[in-house]
């Protein structure tokens, strides 16, 4: 009857997203009266999740399941999920969880609540909190199956570090053909830059900084937080950047620590979509620009003046801090 | 081919989100409703396909009367006929399942749905659906090319595009970049005036069972004013970002 957590790692390491789950589910175990099993996918070394209340971890080492194949993924979990009996599943956000959450809620019978951002109201019923309406309002939500999943909402639950002692037990999912029916035949991936869903910082700009050759100071900003790089739909449109970058309703949400937006004047579609970011800066010539009015702190100024010397300080800074 | 794509009936992306009835409904007054953006992109990809291809598309919603001017909407897009199951659409398991019955009644070789829709962000519905009815499934899908029987999907991942290969029938979850922005097609006179024509059936739910209910809305509590630095002070934001909000 354990809590589920299905713990993702990258190139063989767990993302942060993992230990958010396991803080996350702890609580619940907790306030439950039960402990914690993460299933992971080829993950050699899983004792960092003792530092976050896992009590055990189910590993998983298929080589079939080297891709990311979502109907694979899904029966692993609902396997895993029924050996522990689990009527609780916590899932995260990131693209593959959502691909393959729905799929294991119809394998589990599980109602499923997404962009949960805070542990349960009650366990019985059992009701969350999530985000509706684009981040524009919250929703009470009761699960009504026996087994329940929760999708939990981008940074919304912060690390908390319990130490616990880890069992790892060898598991192996019978998985068939049919699991491997979707086949990827390439992936094109930029690597070495941080992506605008792991990043705690990202750097954004839109149509006020006039053109695309004004980029290299966006860049060397982000560069010297360690932040991705984003803009607003306008300037992926017109080409001036590529369309990943495009953050807002109908492109990446963002749910950063910290987002700086230059030359973005704060249209409600580009709000919606990155507000679940913690502190929001704003950097633009229009004092009347939308964006002030959500914004933690803001400097009204020209971004081709403000942005060189803003990363001089930054550099100073980090030069004295670290 | 059949084409079958699932639309939702949402609040215009700048409507003002108020709650009524001891905050227990949305308050549609003065609020405009659209097709959901991420189901544009994929009427727009299933009407170049039957251009391209001969295909029939027919668009289906679960949605109370209101959604019928949308289904209109798309209609005069360019899709053949209409479905709107009777019902509210707050649970995405029981949306999937009344799509799930669609599906099979009708013999539809590809669904389009869009990946996540502005009212309840469930982003459940493709995925759910793929899983009732045991069809290949891929979401995030920004590039779709289909061959006889043969589909070339591109889906966005963190920091790049894969490029998955699969057999109808086929689901797949679609967002901007399905089709671009600029190919978006809209409604002329010609299609708003032929689809005052097209079928639009409705149809019962076949059960009312539901997963999940949406109880009370709560609106964010009010945001305190932003603090203004000057740009001759940036010292002053780096320290704010540092020791107040600690982010850097």
């Amino acid at each position: 009857m354990s809590i589920l957590i299905y713990a993702e790692s990258a190139e063989g390491k767990f993302k942060k997203v993992a230990f958010e789950l396991a803080s996350y589910a702890k609580k619940i175990a907790e306030s439950m009266g039960t402990t914690v099993t993460a299933v992971t996918v080829n993950t050699s070394d899983v004792s960092e999740l003792s530092n976050y209340g896992v009590d055990k971890v189910l590993k998983v080492s298929n080589d079939k399941l080297k891709s990311f194949t979502a109907k694979a993924y899904a029966d692993v979990i609902k396997q895993a999920a029924e050996k522990e009996g689990s009527k609780v599943l916590v899932m995260s956000s990131t693209t593959d969880s959502l691909y393959v959450s729905p799929l294991v809620s119809i394998a589990l019978n599980a109602g499923y609540a997404p962009n949960v951002v805070a542990l349960p109201i009650s366990t019985t019923p059992f009701q969350v909190k999530r985000t509706v309406f684009s981040n524009k309002a919250f929703n009470v939500t009761q699960i009504e199956t026996e087994v329940k999943i929760i999708g939990l909402a981008k940074n919304s639950f912060g690390l908390v570090e319990s130490s616990s002692t880890l069992t790892e037990e060898e598991f192996s999912p019978s998985l068939n053909d049919a699991d491997f029916n979707v086949k990827v035949e390439s992936v094109e991936k930029v690597s070495g830059k941080v992506t605008i869903a792991d990043a705690e910082i990202v750097v954004s700009a839109g149509r006020g900084l006039k053109g695309p050759e004004n980029w290299g100071m966006i860049e060397e900003l982000a560069s010297v937080l360690g932040a991705a790089t984003a803009c607003s739909k306008p300037v992926s449109d017109i080409g001036w950047r590529p369309h990943g970058e495009h953050v807002g309703q109908t492109g990446k949400p963002v749910a950063a620590n910290l987002y700086i937006a230059i030359g973005i004047s704060g249209a409600i579609q580009h709000i919606a979509g990155i507000n679940s970011s913690k502190v929001k800066v704003v950097i633009n010539t229009d004092a009347d620009a939308p964006f002030f009015k959500v914004a933690d702190y803001g400097i009204v100024g020209d971004a081709f003046e403000v942005v060189p010397a803003l990363i001089e300080k930054l550099k100073a800074f980090k030069a004295n801090n670290n | 081919m059949k084409i079958l794509v699932c639309i939702s009936h949402v609040p215009d992306t700048t409507s003002k989100i108020n709650f009524i009835n001891d905050d227990t409904e949305f308050d549609t007054n003065g609020v405009q409703y659209v097709i959901n953006p991420n189901d544009e992109f994929g009427l727009t990809k299933a009407v170049i396909l039957k251009e391209q291809q001969g295909a029939s598309v027919t668009v289906v919603n679960v949605g109370g009367p209101d959604a019928e001017a949308t289904l209109r909407k798309a209609l005069a897009i360019g899709a053949d006929e209409a479905i709107r199951i009777n019902a509210n659409a707050t649970d995405g398991m029981f949306v999937a399942k009344q799509l799930a019955e669609v599906v099979k009644a009708g013999g539809y070789d590809l669904v389009i749905a869009g990946k996540e829709s502005l009212d309840y962000n469930g982003g459940m519905v493709p995925g759910m659906l793929s899983a009732l009815l045991g069809y290949n499934f891929v979401n995030s899908c920004v590039g779709l090319d289909i061959t006889g029987s043969e589909a070339k999907i591109i889906r966005e991942i963190d920091g790049g595009k894969e490029t998955l290969s699969a057999s109808l029938p086929l689901i797949v979850g679609g967002q901007k970049g399905l089709v671009e922005e600029r190919e978006l097609r809209i409604p002329n006179m010609r299609g708003i005036m032929m689809a005052r024509s097209k079928v639009l059936t409705v149809l019962d739910p076949t059960s009312d069972s539901v997963a999940t209910k949406a109880l009370t809305f709560e609106k964010p509590a009010a945001k305190s004013a932003v603090k203004l630095v000057s740009a001759d002070n940036l010292d002053e934001l780096v320290s704010l970002l540092h020791n107040e909000a600690k982010v850097i």
